[in-house]
């Protein structure tokens, strides 16, 4: 028999670790600081709202493009927090989560040989995307230097003339950083000059505790060339319930609908119509876990600087992004050892690309006696070397 | 009040026990200033109590309590206040309450069975002056008491790593 799978498949290399992934379900009592997503429930609210969607018999397909409210309320909302303007006719796309964002987006855009780059340390499936898109992914490292940020200087240096998108996620998965407007108009004016097109994921936008998140898709010039995605998942603690949205140009949105259409035909119904009452009255609930994000942040990032992890702040999202140079292990021996010794999961930084080796993703979305013992855990850890 | 003292008073209301240094840690103070502000808070009354919630039944001694609702005809020059001030001094009495509605006063109260609850309403309660009509509701179980929930509940498993 032949090998059925593809030599696109094959190469793909899996997602992570799962020597380590193995161990971790083979322990008990272990506290996990590698789980990427909220700790929280969905806000009842939302949840009652899914289920009496169900209840009413709200189990069919919906338009392509998602529930004309829905994004009549997204659009609403965006423009609202962000000051940019998305036609909920033709420029709003709902999704399956921002992950068929990311693939539609890139299919969207990718021909065959078009270099992606990928601000690093990233989320761990758009290297993959691009590639399945036909397009080859050039990394471009951001270094905590400068905090993690994307620096315009190594992103020209990246430049080619095959090189199409850029695609960035700030608040940052996995180091926390944030752009802020200034930093994100020198990249803005790169993008510009070199007629890039710009995927944007800012699924964490609502997760930013200094200042507000700047949409890079609001500042001149950019919104033509912008695929802007984001979703409920992180601000709503919606993860399991996968829905999101594409923002972008009537003629790029059509090209994603298209594509969307026939992969996913629509986002699940009960989802969209949970993610209306999201909009509608989650507000309150999104700040309140918000602030506890905020209080945990302070608290274990505090506390990884005292027990000898160094690290920056994180400005967005619910990842610290210690350093374990002075350990004098590189972060897979840290991390597998960690684990084994002091049952605490964290997540190497080289998963999240060459520019994260060195570096542990620790998600701060626990409870706070879970941090409080973690850090012990680490402590002793370090103590022990 | 400024958005630090907003930080203790919730942490704070979560558990009173918290450790200063964690307090200290998430409002982004010193140690010193948390006390501090502590006792700023503690003096201008709106830290009332740092107390304990305890579920009662669980305990196995647990008293029978009690939601009273009063229908009461103000006073001149006092309204409510003198005679809810005098219900106030009842030891059984938890909490009480001006409401709104069909009911004046709210009574939240304990005792040790049935018979005491009924005996300090239509003994001590109902014949005050101005007490024109009595309601009493008895509470049969607690679902939540201060934001916690007093039953199991089977949480959502989340895969112990993600990326």
């Amino acid at each position: 028999m032949r090998d059925f799978v593809s030599s696109r498949a094959r190469d793909i290399p899996p997602s992570g670790i799962r020597k380590f992934f193995d161990l971790l379900l083979s322990m008990e009592d272990v506290i996990t600081l590698g789980v990427g997503e909220p700790d929280f429930n969905t806000p009842w609210t939302v949840s009652e709202a899914g289920i009496y969607a169900i209840e009413q018999g709200h189990t069919s397909y919906t338009s392509n493009k998602g529930l004309l409210l829905l994004r009549q309320l997204i659009s609403r909302d965006i423009g609202k927090r962000f000051g940019v303007d998305y036609d909920p006719e033709g420029e709003i796309l709902v999704t399956s989560g921002v992950s068929e964002g990311l693939d539609i987006a890139l299919r969207a855009i990718i021909d065959p040989g078009d270099e992606v780059l990928v601000a690093q340390p990233c989320y761990v499936a758009y290297a993959p995307c691009a590639t399945l898109a036909g397009g080859v992914s050039v990394p471009v490292p951001c270094d905590e230097r400068h905090h993690f940020r994307l620096q315009p200087d190594i992103l020209m240096e990246r430049i080619t003339n095959k090189s199409k998108a850029l695609v960035m996620n700030f608040p940052n998965n996995p180091t926390g950083a944030v752009m802020q407007k200034s930093h994100l108009k020198e990249i803005g004016d790169i993008v510009i000059d070199h007629d890039l097109l710009l995927i944007s994921d800012e699924v964490y936008s609502a997760l930013t505790y200094e200042g507000s998140h700047t949409a890079i898709a609001s500042l001149e010039g950019l919104r033509e060339r912008t695929i802007t995605l984001n979703g409920f998942s992180k601000a709503y603690s919606m993860t399991g319930w996968r829905v999101g949205y594409l923002c972008a140009p009537p003629s790029l949105c059509e090209a994603a609908l298209k594509i969307h259409q026939y992969v996913m035909l629509c986002a699940p119904i009960m989802a969209q119509m949970a993610a209306i009452e999201a909009l509608r009255n989650g507000e309150e609930d999104k700040n309140r876990m918000v602030r506890e994000y905020l209080l945990r942040r302070n608290l274990f990032v505090e506390g990884l600087n005292r027990i000898g992890l160094p690290c920056h702040t994180p400005e967005g999202a619910f990842y610290a992004f210690p350093s374990v140079e002075k350990t004098g292990l590189d972060d897979i021996t840290f991390a597998e050892r960690l684990l084994a010794e002091q049952h605490v999961a964290v997540v190497p930084g080289s998963v999240f690309g060459g520019a994260g080796a060195g570096y542990l993703r620790c998600a701060y979305a626990v409870s706070r006696e879970h941090l409080i013992e973690a850090l012990k855990r680490m402590e002793a850890f370090i103590h022990g070397l | 009040m400024d958005e630090k003292d907003r930080i203790l008073l919730q942490v704070l209301e979560e558990n009173a026990r918290i450790p200063l240094h964690e307090i200290a840690a998430m409002a982004q103070l010193s140690e010193s200033e948390v006390e501090e502000r502590i006792r700023e808070l503690e003096k201008k009354k709106i830290i009332r109590k740092f107390t304990t919630v305890i579920d009662w039944e669980r305990a196995g001694d647990g008293e029978v309590s009690a939601i009273i609702d009063l229908k009461v005809t103000p006073e001149r020059d006092y309204g409510y206040d003198r005679i809810a001030e005098r219900i106030a001094r009842f030891r059984q009495v938890k909490s009480l309450r001006l409401m709104s509605g069909v009911y004046d006063l709210q009574l939240h109260v304990s005792a040790k069975n049935m018979h005491e609850i009924a005996r300090f309403v239509s003994e001590q309660i109902a014949p005050i002056d101005h007490i024109r009509e009595t309601a009493t509701h008895i509470i049969m179980k607690t679902y939540k008491e201060n934001g916690n929930l007093f039953y199991e509940r089977e949480e959502g498993e989340r895969l112990p790593l993600t990326f």
